[in-house]
């Protein structure tokens, strides 16, 4: 975008323009006498505007130097786009920063989980997946044989580069079985876990006292290590490197995603210790960003935290992605590294830091149409998914999802959760023709297009099946992606530079401040039915090998 | 379901010779224009929206309908003014519409056959499915041709808009000039004589000159059998265009002498309502208004090209106007809307997504300028006075110049937070 200096530099010669046409028809005596006026009139409306918006800039400049600018408050008396478009700020959300992000498209589905924790569902067995962890080898180096007793938050395995990360158990047991792939990589380590859980217990360090270092060694030794993403890229990051700043998103807007805050719930305990661990590990700060979209604030587990900033956010869809709240908050620039953190992830490592033991509880939604009874389940880290959907599941040919309906991945149901999975969600395929279906679609179905009318029903509920609703074409519309993108990233030139290699352009586009899920989004709306994430992923991983 | 296991056992089938492919090719395109394809979602998102190409393409043909129905009847409706026979406008009415049918229907026929025979000879070659473009492109071509242009000459355009303009480039959505512009603009430089002049916009005759009669054809002759027994009005051949009837469109005239001399012909309410001579498509305003109108809210094309075009030739009228060096300068500004196809140029050339702009601040300019060189090009042109096909390639040829900026400051504002 043009900014609002160079904007107005233009208007001049606007003027200029109109106060010429004006002369000339009075001089000629020719031309419509309404349509002089016209031009008057808007001409007296530019003049009065120009100088609201020039007297405008000049207060903001002397607000910039008078150093009051620092909060990102506006500091003008003609309000942004985003403040007039994105509705009153709520009540609660009054004391700090709020940012209204105007672009984005809610999904709304059948099938969210009821907020209560059905008890009798109980996994068995549960794994932890090397696949998971982005950079370390396919094979790493077993620590324990099949038939071993370990504890929760014994090691399994280590990384044959750099053996001071350590991948524990989430539970104790006996190891079931080391389930491997393609080319003998290892995908699941699979224990079979106890009734009643036995830990692994660490001295914990006062975290007042303790040093930098004694805290990254507890992190690494405990495994609570892998529940760190650095990015950009996604991957583990490197116990040498102390990131710029730490983002934590306390709420995920993606379709039928859990609710963060029910999750937590009781656990500000272990919140406010997990930030106050972070806080020492990164030179910037923890950045805490708040869901402010609803009527209700956030429960007091996220909105009494200490020590962080806190960032409040209303918005659609994609409004909850760390990486979207990231760019707002502070852009990933250079060769600076942060961290992200899910609110599961920080709870357990502030249960570390309490208890010195690694319990990786977790708070599993099972959501989707294709469940008879949507509800919560509590488990543990990487739980087999047979397990926990057993007799739940209703007839018919049905697409199990770990994770949400735009960013998950597709699995079996011998498979198990990946390590940050909060959300299983069944959809019933769509592998079926339909009569017209591009014209007049019998079922309805979700779209950001305006050319059906869910405008309307806003509040509706769809029941959408996996077809793809079309095939794949080279990109033919514009602006798609960005009008409902709310980062300023040019999206499919962006995805356009990946397809080229062209890494000087991927890199000035801002693909390090994007990841998969932050896309999905793009993908879903695409018109064109082109794999963004898939596209991303690969631009991601030439970018990082390039380093 | 007879049909769907009638067009799986052709999909399951492989085709090796070229012929096969080429059959095997066109019967996909019906079978997914029929029914939306069974393919599911795999590795990515697991829900897809509603949208595809198709359905935009659709948008377009819809919001196009309104103008092609109008433009068949005007059609007709200024072959009999010509000839001083039945000058109301809904006079005459099915002579009219069925002098219109029969002139437009060869017009749209070649164009499709041409174009879609090409696209589906190439998607067969290329392996994948025939894409949805010439959807757009041939109803698009249709209404920006004269009504009596030769169908060889349309033939041999479309064909050379298909291969060179788009097939050359990579098929839909790879070209990098509007393909219904080309087709046009390839006739106009290629057969200036035949397609320019004040001959060609009043169909029915070999030149539109006083004492000129017209001859019917069989189709006329088949549809008299029919209005015999209905006892409607016939077609008589053996009309004459009448003494003071110009064929000119009201450009000709304000290119000629101004303002003065196309309200001498027309009044500016017959310009804006449409029954003048003129390209099919181009004539009625308030129906290209409604289309672009659908498209916009139906949110298909862009209003920022539509908005931009609008300010950047007012502005360029207005300078003219202050000038008013020739006659055709002084024709007041807001009345450039009123004649030619500038509505129906910028309401759905410029807004193709393809060739425009695909940035937001890339848009504003690119509207901006063909709205501004259009005009130009339309007034200080002495040898054609109209200038959008011109205008429109020319920013579609510098539409990825323009983003390439808007890129690059995008680039520079990240690599300055760095």
């Amino acid at each position: 975008m043009i900014n609002r200096q160079n904007r107005y530099r233009i208007l001049p010669l606007v003027i200029l323009v109109l106060v010429a046409e004006i002369t000339s028809a009075q001089s000629t005596g020719s031309g419509s006498q309404i349509a002089t006026y016209i031009i008057a009139a808007v001409a007296l409306i530019l003049v009065v505007f120009a100088i609201l918006s020039i007297s405008d800039n000049l207060m903001q400049v002397e607000a910039k130097k008078l150093g009051s600018d620092t909060t990102k408050n506006n500091f003008s008396i003609i309000p942004k786009f985003s403040e007039l478009l994105g509705g009153p700020t709520p009540a609660y959300a009054a004391d700090q920063p709020v940012h209204k992000l105007t672009k984005g498209h809610d999904i709304n589905l059948v099938g969210s989980a009821n907020k209560e924790i059905n008890t009798e569902i109980k996994a068995k067995t549960f794994a932890v997946k090397p696949t998971n962890f982005r950079g370390l080898s396919p094979i790493p180096r077993m620590l324990v044989a099949v038939g071993d007793e370990v504890k929760a938050g014994q090691p399994l395995f280590e990384d044959k580069k750099d053996n001071r990360v350590k991948y524990v158990s989430p539970v104790s047991g006996e190891v079931a079985e080391i389930r491997r792939g393609a080319k003998r990589s290892i995908t699941d380590v699979i224990v079979l876990g106890d009734r009643d859980l036995s830990y692994v217990t660490h001295d914990v360090p006062a975290i007042e006292t303790a040093t930098r270092e004694q805290l990254v060694e507890l992190i690494l030794n405990s495994g609570a290590w892998t529940l760190l993403n650095e990015r950009p890229y996604d991957v583990l990051p490197s116990p040498d490197v102390i990131p710029a700043n730490i983002f934590i998103s306390t709420f995920d807007t993606s379709p039928l995603a859990p609710d963060l805050g029910f999750i937590a719930k009781g656990n500000g305990a272990a919140i406010q210790k997990g930030v106050d661990v972070l806080s020492k590990l990164t030179s910037g700060d923890v950045h805490i960003s708040l869901d402010a979209s609803h009527a209700v604030a956030p429960p007091v587990e996220f909105t009494g935290i200490e020590g962080a900033k806190l960032h409040w956010f209303k918005g659609k869809h994609p409004a909850g992605n760390v990486g979207v709240q990231i760019h707002h908050i502070a852009p990933i620039s250079g060769t600076n590294k942060v961290w992200t953190l899910t609110v599961e992830s920080l709870i357990t490592l502030g249960e570390l830091f309490l208890s010195g033991k690694f319990k990786a509880d977790r708070i599993i939604a099972l959501t989707g149409s294709e469940f008879e009874n949507p509800t919560y389940v509590k488990t543990h880290q990487g739980a087999n998914i047979a397990d926990l959907i057993a007799g739940n599941l209703k007839e018919g040919k049905s697409r199990i999802i770990a994770g949400d309906v735009l960013s998950g991945k597709q699995v079996s149901s011998d498979d198990f959760l990946n390590h940050t999975d909060n959300q299983i969600t069944a959809i019933p395929e769509g592998d079926d023709y339909e009569l017209f279906g591009w014209l007049f679609p019998v079922i309805p179905r979700p779209s950001v297009s305006k050319t059906y009318p869910n405008f309307l029903f806003k509040n509706h509920e769809f029941e959408p099946n996996t077809n793809t609703h079309g095939e794949r074409r080279a990109f033919v519309m514009t602006g798609q992606y960005e009008s409902i993108m709310p980062m300023d990233i040019h999206v499919q030139q962006l995805m356009k530079a990946i397809m080229a290699n062209d890494y000087e352009r991927m890199e000035g586009l801002g693909i390090t401040e994007l990841s998969e899920e932050d896309v999905a989004l793009c993908e879903f709306a695409c018109t064109s039915k082109q794999p963004l994430q898939k596209i991303l992923r690969e631009g991601l991983e030439m970018m990082r090998e390039q380093g | 379901m007879g049909l769907i296991d009638f067009f799986e056992k052709i999909e399951h089938k492989e085709a090796k010779t070229t012929p096969a492919k080429i059959g095997k090719t066109a019967v996909d395109a019906v079978f997914t224009f029929l029914y939306s394809p069974k393919s599911t979602t795999s590795g990515g998102v697991h829900i897809r929206d509603g949208m595809d190409l198709k359905r935009t393409m659709f948008q377009v043909m819809i919001a196009l309908q309104l103008c092609l129905a109008f433009g068949t009847y005007n059609i007709g409706h200024q072959h009999f003014v010509a000839m001083g026979q039945y000058m109301g406008f809904i006079e005459g009415f099915h002579l009219k519409l069925i002098h219109g049918v029969i002139k437009i229907l060869p017009i749209f026929l070649v164009t499709h056959l041409v174009g879609l025979g090409i696209e589906i000879f190439f998607a067969a070659k290329k392996g994948h499915s025939v894409e949805e473009g010439f959807l757009v492109s041939g109803p698009l071509i249709t209404l920006i041709m004269p009504p009596d242009v030769p169908l060889w000459m349309l033939a041999v355009a479309v064909a050379f808009a298909v291969i060179i303009g788009k097939e050359a480039f990579g098929g839909t959505g790879m070209n990098i000039w509007n393909v219904a512009l080309l087709a046009r603009v390839f006739i106009f430089f290629a057969y200036p004589t035949t397609i320019s002049g004040d001959n060609v916009w009043v169909s029915g005759f070999e030149t539109v000159a006083a004492g000129v009669t017209t001859e019917y054809g069989w189709m006329h002759s088949i549809f008299n059998v029919l209005f015999g027994w209905m006892g409607l009005d016939e077609f008589v051949s053996g009309g004459a265009v009448v003494n003071g009837f110009t064929g000119a469109t009201p450009l000709a005239l304000a290119n000629q002498d101004g303002w003065e001399a196309v309200t001498s012909v027309y009044s500016p309410a017959q310009m804006w309502w449409g029954a003048i001579p003129g390209s099919i498509g181009e004539t009625c305003k308030p129906l290209i208004i409604l289309g672009m109108l659908f498209l916009i809210v139906r949110g298909i094309a862009s209003w920022r090209i539509i908005v931009g075009a609008f300010l950047g030739a007012f502005l360029m009228g207005m300078l003219l106007n202050a000038w008013g060096a020739t006659p055709f300068m002084t024709v007041p500004w807001y009345y450039h809307m009123w004649i030619g196809s500038m509505l129906f140029a910028i309401a759905f050339m410029a807004t193709d997504p393809v060739t425009a702009a695909s940035t937001n601040t890339g848009k504003w300019i690119y509207g901006f300028m063909i709205g501004f060189i259009g005009i130009i090009i339309r007034i200080v042109n002495p040898a054609y006075p109209e200038g959008w096909m011109l205008a429109i390639l020319f920013l579609n040829t510098f539409s990825a110049l323009i983003d390439h900026y808007v890129f690059e400051s995008n680039m520079k504002k990240r690599l300055a937070r760095a």
